[in-house]
C-alpha cells in the first residue's frame, strides 16, 4: 500500500528568458502523507505557488517542467498526455488560489460553476449536479445553501467566495487538495473559519498541500513544513520540530523576524538585504548573500538538503551535516 | 489651544451607490490623536478604516461631522486657507507599486513634493535635499536616477515614504503601509518608521489590519467595525483585556506561529459580516455578537470609559 498522496521527485520548472534561462522551483523533492495536512512557506517569488502549479499541470507558456517526477496516488502524471491529465484535475486533485474573486466567472451563478465540475467528471443528471452542489454548500457552511446557489460570485463576500471555491475543489471528493495561500485575501476572522474548514477536509480523508507566507497559519494546521528560497528547498521538517529549532539560517531569521514583532523588540530583527533575482543566484547557497555565518565555500558550492535528525533536514554548510557533500 | 494634533467630531462619510443605495462608510465618529503618538487603527476590510484615514487629512470631503487639526476647523476652511497646512499632513499608501509614476526616476519622484511647496527653490538645492530625504529613507544615493520598475516592494516604499517626509509634515496617515511586503522586508520598515517618527517628531495614524504590527508600532489603538469606533484605548491595555466583543474575537482569531498551541479551540465568528449599505440598528456588531441582547438592537451604546479605554457596548467583557 502506497501510503503518500502526493510525492515530488526532483522536480525543476525552467522558463527561458531574453537573459538566459531561470530556474523557479529547482529540484524540489517533496511528499504529501496520506490523510496530512503539508506547508510550503516561503516569500515571494521562492517558487512556492510553481511548485504547485507543475503539480497540477498548470504552468504557463514558455515555462515548462525540464525535470524530476510527480506522482499522485502512486502513479506518475507528468509523463501523461494533456487529456489524461485533464481528467485528474478536479477529480483527483484540485486547487484554490488566493483571490477567489479572480478564479470565478463573474457572469455565471456561483452553483451553476460548481455544478459544472460534477457533470464534467460525472455522469449525473442537472437535477442531480445541483443537488449535489447544494449539499456540498451547507458541507462548507454556506449559510442559505439553496438561495446562494443562484447568486453571482460579486454579490458574496470574500469569504463566501473562498468557501465556494472550496466547494467547488471538493465536490468531486478529490485525493489532493492544494491550497495556494487560501487565506491572504481574507479577514482575520474569516481566516480562521477557512482554516477551520481546511482541516475538517482532511479529517474526511482529503491530503491537504498548502502555500503561505504566514508563519501563523502554518503553525496552526500543518503537520509538516518544507521551507523554500529561490526556488529550492532549504529545510523540512515536522512543523513542532521546524517551530523548536529551525536550523537554517534563513529559517531562522525569518522566525526571528516574526517573534521579534510579537515581543515588541527593539529594533526589530530584519534578514539584511533582499531576496536576489533568479537570474543573479550564485554558484552555491542562494542565500550566502544575506546570511551572517557564511565561509568560503558557501558562495561557490551548493550545499545537500541532507538530514540532521530524523525527519529534519537542512541545506547549509554551517548548521547542516551535509556540509561536506 | 487643544491639546490634541487631530481631532475628530462626528465626521461621517456616505457614498451613494447607485439609485437608493448608500454604503455608510464612517458613521460619527470621534477620534482624537495627541501630538507625537502613533494612533493604530485595526478593522476588517470594508470597516472604512482607510476612509476615515483620509477624512483626517482633507483628502476626502466629509459628509458631516469635523476634523479639526491643532485646533483648528479644516473641514469649514476655504481651499486657499487649507493649502498650507496641506502639506503638514501626509499619506503612505499600500500598494507601492502602484502609487509611484513608473516614468519618474527616483529623483524627480522625490523633487515633487519639495518642488510643489517650496516654488523657486534652485536645482542644485532641490537635489541636495533629496539626497537628504534618500539617506534618511536608508536608501543608497546611487538609486537617484533609477525608475520604480527597478526596485523591489521595500525599496519602493522606501520612496514613497521619502516624498511623505519630504515637506516636513508634522501628521502621516500611514494606510497599511507594510501590507504587500514580505516578513523580512516589513520589518526593516517598520524599524524605519519608527525611528523617522523620533528623529522628525512625527505623530502617526497607522491603518493595518495587522494586529501584530499595530502592536508592536502603535501608543493608542482604535478598533472599527462598520463605520463605528468599538473600542479605543492604550495598545497594551485593549490587547491584554479587550472589553468590546468584536475586539476579543479579532485577537483570538490571529493564528499564533505557535504549534504547541493548536488544537485549543478558538473562539470563531459565526455568520456573515453585515452590509455597510443596510447596518443593523442598534449596536452594528450584534448580528454576530453572541452576547447581544434587545437593547442592542434598539440603541446604540454610547461610548464609555474605564481606566483610559473608551468602549461603544451595552455589555463590555469583564476582565478574566
Amino acid at each position: 500500500m502506497d501510503t503518500k498522496t502526493l510525492e515530488i521527485r526532483n522536480l525543476t520548472v525552467s522558463i527561458p528568458t531574453d537573459r538566459g534561462v531561470i530556474k523557479p522551483v529547482n529540484d524540489v523533492s517533496l511528499e504529501v502523507p496520506a490523510g496530512s495536512i503539508v506547508g510550503i512557506v516561503g516569500e515571494s517569488g521562492c517558487g512556492k505557488s510553481m511548485t504547485a502549479r507543475a503539480v497540477m499541470g498548470l504552468i504557463r507558456y514558455p515555462g515548462k517542467v525540464t525535470g524530476g517526477s510527480v506522482f499522485l496516488d502512486g502513479r506518475e502524471i507528468t509523463a501523461m498526455p494533456e487529456r489524461e491529465r485533464r481528467k485528474l484535475r478536479g477529480a483527483e486533485m484540485s486547487m484554490i488560489f488566493q483571490e477567489p474573486m479572480t478564479s470565478l466567472n463573474p457572469v455565471i451563478r456561483a452553483g451553476k460553476q460548481v455544478a459544472e465540475a460534477v457533470r464534467l467528471h460525472t455522469d449525473c443528471s442537472r437535477e442531480e449536479a445541483k443537488a449535489r452542489t447544494i449539499a456540498m454548500f451547507r458541507e462548507v457552511e454556506i449559510p442559505e445553501a439553496e438561495a446562494r446557489y443562484s447568486c453571482y460570485p460579486h454579490e458574496l463576500s470574500g469569504g463566501l467566495r473562498q468557501r465556494v471555491m472550496i466547494a467547488m475543489a471538493m465536490i468531486c471528493k478529490p485525493k489532493l487538495l492544494i491550497a495556494d495561500e487560501p487565506t491572504t485575501a481574507l479577514d482575520v476572522t474569516v481566516e480562521a473559519q477557512i482554516l477551520a474548514l481546511l482541516e475538517r477536509l482532511r479529517d474526511a480523508g482529503t491530503s491537504v498541500l498548502i502555500i503561505s507566507h504566514n508563519l501563523g497559519v502554518i503553525a496552526r494546521i500543518c503537520d509538516y513544513v518544507y521551507v523554500m528560497y529561490t526556488g529550492r528547498i532549504v529545510e523540512q521538517a515536522e512543523t513542532s520540530v521546524i517551530f523548536e529549532k529551525p536550523e537554517h539560517p534563513y529559517t531562522r531569521g525569518l522566525f526571528r523576524a516574526v517573534t521579534s514583532l510579537r515581543e515588541g523588540r527593539d529594533p526589530l530583527e530584519t534578514i539584511p538585504g533582499q531576496v536576489p533575482k533568479l537570474r543573479h543566484l550564485p554558484e552555491g547557497c542562494s542565500f550566502s548573500l544575506r546570511c551572517g555565518e557564511c565561509t568560503e565555500q558557501c558562495g561557490t558550492i551548493l550545499p545537500e538538503l541532507a538530514e540532521t535528525e530524523p525527519g529534519h533536514r537542512v541545506r547549509c554548510h554551517r548548521t547542516g551535516k551535509g556540509g561536506a557533500a | 489651544m487643544s491639546e490634541y494634533l487631530v481631532e475628530a467630531r462626528g465626521i461621517t462619510k456616505e457614498f451613494s451607490a447607485g439609485r437608493r443605495k448608500t454604503i455608510h462608510a464612517v458613521s460619527g465618529v470621534d477620534l482624537a490623536i495627541r501630538e507625537g503618538e502613533t494612533m493604530g487603527l485595526v478593522g476588517e476590510s470594508g470597516c472604512g478604516k482607510s476612509t476615515l484615514g483620509r477624512l483626517l487629512i482633507r483628502a476626502l470631503p466629509p459628509t458631516g461631522g469635523e476634523v479639526l487639526y491643532r485646533g483648528r476647523n479644516i473641514t469649514a476652511m476655504k481651499e486657499a486657507e487649507f493649502a498650507p497646512l496641506r502639506k503638514e499632513m501626509q499619506l503612505v499608501f499600500q500598494d507601492p507599486y502602484a502609487s509611484l509614476d513608473p516614468r519618474m526616476t527616483v529623483r524627480d519622484l522625490a523633487a515633487e513634493p519639495i518642488e510643489t511647496w517650496y516654488p523657486g527653490e534652485k536645482r542644485e538645492e532641490v537635489t541636495r535635499r533629496v539626497k537628504e530625504l534618500l539617506h534618511a529613507a536608508g536608501m543608497p544615493e546611487e538609486f537617484l536616477y533609477r525608475y520604480p520598475h527597478q526596485f523591489s516592494g521595500g525599496q519602493r516604499q522606501r520612496i514613497g515614504i521619502a516624498r511623505a517626509i519630504a515637506a516636513n509634515p508634522s501628521f502621516i496617515v500611514l494606510d497599511e503601509p507594510v501590507s504587500a511586503l514580505d516578513v523580512s522586508v516589513q520589518n526593516q520598515i517598520l524599524n524605519l518608521l519608527k525611528e523617522l517618527k523620533t528623529s522628525r517628531k512625527l505623530t502617526y495614524l497607522f491603518i493595518s489590519h495587522d494586529l501584530n504590527v499595530v502592536r508592536y508600532l502603535a501608543d493608542r489603538v482604535c478598533v472599527m467595525f462598520l463605520g463605528k469606533i468599538c473600542e479605543t484605548g492604550p495598545t497594551e491595555d485593549v490587547y491584554r483585556h479587550p472589553r468590546h466583543p468584536y475586539t476579543r474575537f479579532l485577537l483570538d482569531a490571529v493564528p499564533a506561529p505557535d504549534p504547541s498551541r493548536r488544537g485549543t479551540a478558538v473562539r470563531m465568528l459565526k455568520g456573515e459580516p453585515p452590509s455597510p449599505a443596510d447596518p443593523p440598528s442598534g449596536c452594528r456588531f450584534r448580528t454576530r455578537c453572541p452576547y447581544a441582547t434587545d437593547l442592542c438592537a434598539k440603541e446604540e451604546p454610547a461610548p464609555r470609559e474605564t481606566g483610559g479605554t473608551v468602549t461603544a457596548c451595552h455589555h463590555p467583557l469583564r476582565e478574566e
